[in-house]
């Protein structure tokens, strides 16, 4: 059997001809448009709820989001080299754009602990307020989702490094391309619904 | 040896575009971040909300349709992911005008 064909094989091993990881992803993406969602428009309802606490143009520091917001932007162009380099089958390439995109989404996390950390002592608590609720719980969740995708990265990276991959290795690659873009897209609707438009 | 435009085109649709192309498509969308900030310095008066919102649906589309290769892929992971976002869209519209939010 031809390497094509054993490849082909591989990859149409589902009665639709496509990839059933492949789907599960994008329908485990189009669940997590209603999580999202949900704590979106909560967020949306409860904004103007301050109630003895700052308001939400008191505290945020737009210029400070915007680096983190770029910094994730840029970590999604990292990511799709990673996975074009995985289809390349150069392993070299691939880790590399793997850690860049490693650091660039803990330099967000990072970025979204000093916040918190800062409004915080600026008297913005978990409970001070609806607002300061519902907005810990919309950017700590989509935080921890980022967390997620760094830890998935350098595990990616490890097995890799092992050649332990199950599969087809530029899949896998994408798969995880596939989640972290999505933290990615939340972001851009979060950067703009939560902190450009004021309440 | 060259590539026909017909090769070409074969190749973008299975693997997506070259890494020059995602550069470009990056560098779109770090312009669009940029003149997103910028609304929050000048006054675009009646315009503020429209570009905002016009802004990150652009982006939104450009990320999932090239980085997320949705535009080259089989259409039905495109199907599944639109239609998880769409029942989101449907319910939390909804949800929020049940509130009140729009009025």
């Amino acid at each position: 059997m031809s390497e094509t064909a054993i490849h082909a094989e591989q990859v149409h091993h589902s009665s639709t001809g496509l990839s059933n990881n492949k789907l599960a992803m994008w329908l485990f993406l189009g669940s997590e448009c209603l999580l999202f969602g949900g704590l979106i428009s909560t967020y949306m309802l409860y904004r103007g709820r301050v109630q003895d606490g700052p308001r939400p143009s008191q505290i945020f520091d737009i210029p400070f989001t915007s680096v983190s917001s770029f910094v994730l932007l840029m970590s999604s162009l990292t990511m799709v080299l990673a996975v074009s380099a995985a289809k390349s089958k150069d392993d070299a390439r691939t880790n590399l754009w793997l850690t860049v995109t490693a650091v660039l989404g803990a330099t967000f996390v990072g970025g979204q602990i000093y916040e918190f950390v800062t409004f915080y002592r600026e008297g913005l608590g978990f409970t001070t307020s609806l607002f300061s609720s519902s907005f810990y719980t919309l950017t700590g969740f989509h935080g921890v989702h980022v967390s997620i995708g760094v830890i998935l990265l350098l595990s990616l990276m490890g097995i890799i490094k092992k050649n332990k991959i199950p599969g087809d290795k530029a899949e896998v690659v994408e798969l995880i391309g596939l989640y972290w873009h999505f933290v990615d897209i939340v972001w851009i609707v979060v950067f703009t619904l939560v902190y450009l438009i004021p309440s | 040896m060259s590539t026909s435009p017909t090769e070409q085109h074969t190749h973008e649709e299975e693997h997506g575009l070259s890494d020059g192309g995602y550069v470009k498509i990056a560098l779109i969308l770090a312009a669009i971040t940029a003149l997103e900030v910028s609304t929050y310095y000048v006054d675009f008066g009646p315009f503020f909300m429209p570009a905002l919102l016009i802004m990150m649906i652009v982006k939104f589309v450009m990320v999932v349709s090239y980085f997320m290769h949705l535009k080259f892929d089989n259409r039905i992971f495109s199907y599944m992911f639109y239609i998880g976002l769409g029942i989101a869209l449907f319910v939390y519209f909804t949800a929020l005008a049940t509130f009140k939010f729009f009025g």
